[in-house]
C-alpha cells in the first residue's frame, strides 16, 4: 500500500526493489531524494532510522533507512552521490535526526551536504587530517602499498 | 543582561560512564544554551569490521559496549541473516529472546540505581545494584559469563539451555520479578523522588518525533514504538508482555518507563524458559551470501540498527552500525534549555547514554576564560537540591 502511493506519486523516477515483505530498496536520482524522503517522513509517517553511507569507488552511495513501525516495513532509499564533487541536499532542515548522521558521512566520506547548520567533525578528533576520510575503501591503501614495499 | 557564564560537564565526568563534553551556558541558574562534543571514545569499529571475517564480526560488535553487550551482536546476526533469508531454529530463537531480556533488566537496573545516586538517593543505588546481581548470576549460569556473553553465532546460538537447569532458573527469574515489583513501588511512590524528578527535562513529543529518539526516551514521551513488537522477531511475537508507554516525557517518566519494563522482560523470560521447544540450535551457516541485509534488535536504550553489504566472500563490504544513543543524545538540548543547572547532570543522564556505542569508533577542546565548576561540585549541587527538598 505504501509501495503504491510512492510509484504513484514519483513515478519513472524511482526504481522500486521488493527483497521481501520487510524490506525494500528504492533507488532514485539525487535531485528527487530529498522530495521522497520528505514525503515519506512528514506524510507517510516513517520514522528515520539511520543513514549509511557505502564507498562504492566511482561514488559514495547514501542509504537512507526509513522504518514504518506500524507495517513493519523498512523502506531503504538509495542515492548515489559522484565523486569528486560529492555534494548532497541536507534533510536536517526538514529532518532534525539527520544532523549527526550527515555530519559522520561527512567526516568518513567526504560528502558535502549543501545548507548543513554544522557541518564540522562529530566522532574524529579536531586535528583530524583534512581530506582523509576512513571509510572510503582508498584511504589506507597506500599504507598497505607502502608495507608491501 | 546577566552574565553567561560556561560550565563545562566532562569529558570525564564521575556523572557520565564515560567520556563526553557537555557545554552548558548558564545565566545565573537557568541554562540558556548547551552543546556537546562526541567523539573521545572512537574507536573505529566500522572500518575493522570490513577485515574480519563475519565470525569474528560478531565478538567484535560484542565489544561495542560493556553494558549492553548483546544488542549489538542480536543485530548484527539478524543483519547477516537477512542477505540471504538464513532461518535460524525455534529453540536459538527463544534462547536470543532470554538473553536478550535479561540483558534489559540488568542495565535498567544499573540506570536505576546511578539516577538514585546523582539524586542523592544512595537506598536506591545500593537496592537497584543489588538486585542487578542475581540478574549477572542468571547470565553466569546460562553463558558461562556475567557480561560478554559469548551466545550468539550467524544462523543460532553457541550454548544451549539444559532442560535440568530451567527450574533454578525459573526461580531465578521469578524473585528478580518480585524484587522488580518491589523497587518500582518503593521509587514511584516515594514523594521525594517525585518531587525531584517529575516536570524536570521533558521531552515534547513532536521532538520526540522530530529527532528520531527510540526505546525508553521515546516511550516516555508518548511515542509508541517498540521494535520487539513492531518488527516481531526471535520470540517475542509467541509470548504475551505489553509495551509501556508514558505521556509526560520528563525524568520521572523515563525513570518509570524503565522500571515498568523491567517486570515485562521478566514476564518474557519467564514464558520463554516454559515454551521453549527441544531441538537444534544452530543452522550450520557456510556462508552468508551476497546482496544486503538489515538487522534492528530493541536493546535497553531502544533500537540497534545494523546494516550490511555481503559482496559473497568472508567479509563485510560495509558494515553499518548504529547504536539507540546516537538518536537520543542530541535530545538533550530540547530537553536541558530552561532548566536549573542542579538538573542539567541528571536529565543528560536521563536518557542513558551511551557513548562506546555511539562512537564505536582525543582532543580536548581549550577553554576561554570560563568559570568551571567540576563533576564532583555538580554531582553535589545535584544532591545539595534533594537534601533542601527533604527539609
Amino acid at each position: 500500500m505504501l509501495i503504491d502511493k510512492i510509484k504513484e506519486r514519483f513515478g519513472e523516477k524511482v526504481v522500486i526493489f521488493e527483497k521481501n515483505s520487510h524490506r525494500v530498496f528504492i533507488e532514485t536520482g539525487k535531485d528527487n531524494a530529498k522530495e521522497l524522503v520528505r514525503y515519506m517522513f512528514r506524510d507517510l509517517g516513517a520514522r528515520f532510522s539511520i543513514a549509511s553511507g557505502v564507498d562504492t569507488r566511482p561514488a559514495v552511495e547514501i542509504l537512507y533507512h526509513m522504518a514504518f513501525d506500524k507495517h513493519d516495513l523498512i523502506l531503504t532509499v538509495r542515492v548515489e552521490v559522484e565523486k569528486p564533487s560529492l555534494e548532497m541536499p541536507t534533510f536536517s532542515d526538514f529532518m532534525p535526526a539527520a544532523e549527526w548522521i550527515e555530519r559522520e558521512i561527512y567526516e568518513m566520506f567526504g560528502v558535502n551536504f549543501i545548507g548543513h547548520p554544522k557541518l564540522e567533525t562529530l566522532l574524529l578528533p579536531d586535528d583530524w587530517p583534512q581530506g582523509v576520510y576512513p571509510l572510503r575503501k582508498n584511504t589506507f591503501d597506500s599504507e598497505k602499498e607502502n608495507k608491501e614495499i | 543582561m546577566a552574565k553567561e557564564t560556561l560550565i563545562p560537564i566532562g569529558p570525564y565526568h564521575p556523572l557520565l560512564e564515560e567520556p563526553e563534553f557537555f557545554k552548558f551556558y548558564v545565566e545565573g541558574e537557568k541554562i540558556v544554551d548547551a552543546d556537546v562534543r562526541v567523539g573521545y571514545n572512537h574507536r573505529g569499529i566500522e572500518k575493522l569490521a570490513e577485515s574480519k571475517t563475519f565470525e569474528q564480526d560478531v565478538f567484535l560488535v560484542e565489544r561495542i559496549c560493556g553494558i549492553c553487550s548483546t544488542s549489538h551482536p542480536f543485530a548484527m546476526v539478524r543483519a547477516a541473516e537477512d542477505v540471504s533469508g538464513i532461518k535460524v531454529p525455534e529453540r536459538a530463537q527463544y534462547i536470543r529472546t532470554i538473553i536478550g531480556d535479561l540483558e534489559r533488566i540488568h542495565s535498567h537496573l544499573l540506570w536505576i540505581g546511578l539516577a538514585g545516586h546523582f539524586i542523592g538517593y544512595n537506598t536506591v543505588f545500593m537496592w537497584a545494584w543489588k538486585y542487578r546481581e542475581p540478574v549477572l548470576d542468571i547470565f553466569e549460569v546460562i553463558s558461562g559469563n556475567r557480561n560478554h556473553y559469548g551466545m550468539f553465532k550467524v544462523g543460532g546460538v553457541r550454548r544451549d539451555i539444559e532442560n535440568a537447569q530451567v527450574p533454578g532458573l525459573l526461580k531465578a527469574i521469578g524473585d528478580v520479578e518480585k524484587f522488580c515489583a518491589m523497587l518500582t513501588r518503593a521509587v514511584m511512590d516515594d514523594p521525594m523522588i517525585q518531587a525531584r524528578l517529575k516536570n524536570i527535562g521533558i521531552l515534547k513529543k513532536q521532538d520526540a518525533l522530530d529527532l528520531c529518539v527510540v526505546g525508553p526516551v521515546a516511550r516516555a514521551s508518548g511515542v509508541d514504538i517498540d521494535v520487539r513488537r513492531d518488527h516481531p522477531y526471535a520470540a517475542y511475537g509467541k509470548v504475551e508482555w505489553k509495551t509501556i508507554v508514558l505521556q509526560n516525557g520528563d525524568v520521572f517518566d523515563k525513570a518509570a518507563v524503565r522500571l515498568l519494563e523491567c517486570q515485562e522482560s521478566a514476564r518474557i523470560i519467564r514464558q520463554c524458559l516454559e515454551k521453549m521447544p527441544a531441538g537444534e540450535i544452530d543452522a550450520g551457516v557456510r556462508e552468508v551470501g551476497v546482496g544486503e541485509g538489515i538487522g534492528q534488535h530493541e536493546a535497553p536504550r531502544g533500537e540497534v540498527i545494523h546494516y550490511i553489504k555481503a559482496n559473497g566472500s568472508n567479509f563485510p563490504e560495509r558494515h553499518k552500525i548504529r547504536a539507540p544513543s546516537f538518536m537520543n543524545v542530541p535530545s538533550f538540548k530540547k530537553t536541558v534549555i530552561g532548566q536549573s543547572i542542579a538538573d542539567a547532570a541528571l536529565i543528560t543522564a536521563a536518557v542513558d547514554p551511551c557513548y562506546c556505542c555511539t562512537e564505536r569508533m582525543a582532543v580536548l577542546e581549550q577553554g576561554t576564560d570560563k568559570v568551571l565548576l567540576t563533576g564532583e561540585e555538580l554531582v553535589r549541587l545535584s544532591q545539595q537540591k534533594m537534601e533542601q527538598m527533604r527539609r
